[in-house]
């Protein structure tokens, strides 16, 4: 069992990187445990600034930062950074084009029985909408950190998504196939196709399992990049299959449900299905009770494929 | 009456034992604000289940919605619910008790958990209650480190601007926050005069002291023409030794013996209050 939570794989790449390139600089908003990011602060304490609890301040002190030359990365609880700083990032980072990547930690349900102000399953459709912001939502440790040896090197905005907990790994260690905005594909399939982002990557893999213990044939996307959106290997999946099923750990609207429809209605019309949470603050519970009372794992989506098929 | 410094000292007796449940909880402000919610509820505010729809009720709003244990327990006292269904159900699987405050339960007014919303929506209370003549007044509870957050400066703005004198906000000043020391995460130094600057009436206490509380919430109500903050001074995971000014307590879930431990000290000083 896995125990490194993918936050903390972004620590490990930014305290690397920070090594040499003296310019990539950490904002916290009191948020720098929850973030894994107290062991920067320590290795680097001149390339980390505190802002307290103020989430608007962390993003437009970022821009500010990215304007006069330091790559900033802004680190604070999804919920708040994706929905209290909305206007700083679209007009601050996106707007303005500054170099700022905005690090939504604890995302989705992650906070559980803290309820719907620390749930942030809004945060793709907010930050999808944004012209010139990329999104990107890594499912395990191993892509979480090729993601980052990317995003510390170029030079454009970007909202990053990781939840709470340790997630079991979906890929080796040395060898994570990865190509940025290229999604991941996990295996073909010509009945199904699921499409998932996130933690929803790894019960989707053990739905196409299940399925083919049934005979039944599913391929699986993980769609790491909501935005730009990589609508090619939709398209190609779900031309070989009968049904599509998008899951995620987000609302209803506006997220990789909404997009993968958008993308299969206007070039491949077939029958899609989309799994989310419900339009409805979540029942109280820890992420694995949610995501079971929701059929967010991999019966669930296995059940959803058939009902699809029948 | 009632004796509240010992009733302060019993009901974290049951924020422990929601927090020791539960496996989760943010204590060391619960017990800060102890003293603060029970001076309100328990003498300062007209607010009871009996009124709770009145519209010439009191308003409250709990800003640092994290200290929802404290909350819980102080409701639960005056009557709004059962405290040992709090204590069995808090934050547990499709538990209407979650971890923040939720106004599907009755005696909450507002959801919160999201810092610095507070004051600002007590402003529209405080103004509406204006409006309409109504004799209510308006509370809210802020952290000291929620402080930093920009919304509450624009309400405390609005406030002195709308001379909302039905509105008084504490600050439970305990002088930490989750990455430590507020003072080195965003200080607060002048507090007082910050307030007094934007034309408020601030009252500087110790806030674990219920009668130094009680003065101040009467003095506010007294006031004309301006807002009042009281800043209680307080002790973050007051009553417990070993969580005392120790920013790890924030939301560390004591150990068996540590809840052992934290029980044997508030029922002594629970003890000494009631012999007082
Ligand atoms: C907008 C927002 N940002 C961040 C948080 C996460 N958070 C919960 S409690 C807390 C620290 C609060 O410190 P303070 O206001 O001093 O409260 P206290 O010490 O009384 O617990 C933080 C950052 C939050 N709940 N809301």
């Amino acid at each position: 069992m896995n125990k490194i939570p993918n936050r903390q794989a972004i620590c490990e790449v930014l305290n690397e990187a920070a090594k040499t390139d003296k310019n990539i600089v950490v904002l916290c908003s009191d948020s720098r445990g929850s973030a894994s990011l107290a062991p920067f602060a320590e290795a680097h304490p001149d390339q980390f600034v505190e802002v307290g609890i103020a989430e608007q301040n962390l993003v437009s002190i970022s821009a500010g930062m990215a304007k006069a030359g330091k790559r900033p990365f802004a680190a604070s609880p999804a919920c708040f950074l994706s929905t209290r700083s909305y206007e700083q990032a679209k007009v601050d980072v996106a707007y303005s084009n500054t170099n700022v990547k905005l690090i939504g930690i604890s995302g989705g349900i992650s906070y559980g029985a803290l309820g719907m102000s620390h749930h942030s399953a809004q945060d793709f459709a907010a930050m999808c909408a944004i012209p010139n912001m990329r999104v990107y939502v890594p499912s395990d440790r191993h892509q979480t950190k090729k993601l980052m040896e990317e995003l510390v090197k170029d030079e454009k905005p970007a909202y990053i998504r990781v939840g709470r907990n340790p997630v079991e790994d979906i890929y080796d260690e040395d060898d994570t196939p990865f190509e940025m905005d290229r999604a991941t594909v996990l295996c073909e399939g010509t009945d199904a196709a699921i499409i998932a982002c996130g933690e929803m990557v790894r019960p989707a893999k053990e739905a196409a399992e299940i399925l083919k213990q049934q005979g039944i044939s599913a391929s699986v996307l993980d769609m790491y990049c909501l935005k730009p959106l990589d609508k090619e290997s939709i398209i190609r999946m779900a031309n070989a299959a009968k049904v599509v099923v998008s899951v995620e750990e987000h609302a209803p609207f506006g997220g990789l449900g909404s997009m993968v429809s958008q993308v299969v209605g206007e070039n491949c019309p077939k029958k899609v299905a989309t799994m989310a949470l419900p339009d409805a603050p979540v029942i109280t519970g820890t992420s694995m009770e949610v995501f079971n009372y929701y059929g967010l794992n991999a019966e669930g989506i296995a059940g959803k494929v058939m009902e699809l098929l029948s | 009456m009632e004796n509240l410094k010992a009733k302060a000292f019993s009901l974290r007796k049951n924020v422990l034992d929601m927090i020791y449940g539960a496996k989760t909880g943010h204590i060391g402000g619960d017990f800060s604000v102890m003293e603060i919610l029970v001076s309100l509820y328990m003498k300062e505010m007209n607010i009871s289940p009996e009124n709770q729809n009145d519209p010439d009720r009191d308003y409250f709003v709990m800003s640092k919605g994290h200290s929802v244990e404290a909350y819980y327990s102080v409701l639960a006292a005056k009557g709004f619910f059962p405290i040992e269904e709090v204590i069995e159900k808090f934050s547990r699987f499709r538990s209407k008790y979650i971890g923040h405050p939720n106004n599907k339960l009755p005696g909450i007014e507002m959801n919160s958990g999201s810092l610095g919303h507070g004051l600002p929506v007590c402003v529209g209370i405080a103004k509406a209650c204006r409006m309409d003549n109504r004799p209510s007044r308006v509370y809210t509870v802020m952290g000291d480190g929620e402080l930093a957050e920009g919304s509450v400066w624009e309400g405390v703005m609005a406030a002195s601007h709308y001379q909302l004198d039905n509105l008084c906000v504490t600050v439970d000043r305990n002088r930490l926050q989750i990455s430590g020391s507020t003072e080195d995460v965003m200080h607060h130094e002048n507090l007082k005069a910050r307030f007094e600057a934007f034309g408020w009436h601030v009252i500087s206490v110790d806030g674990n002291d219920i009668d130094a509380l009680c003065a101040a919430y009467d003095e506010a109500k007294t006031v004309k023409g301006c807002p009042t903050a009281v800043i209680a001074n307080t002790i973050k995971g007051c009553g417990v030794s070993f969580m005392e000014n120790q920013a790890g307590w924030h939301h560390k879930v004591p150990d068996q013996a540590q809840y052992e431990q934290a029980v044997k000290e508030l029922t002594e000083k629970e003890e000494a209050a009631r012999n007082e």
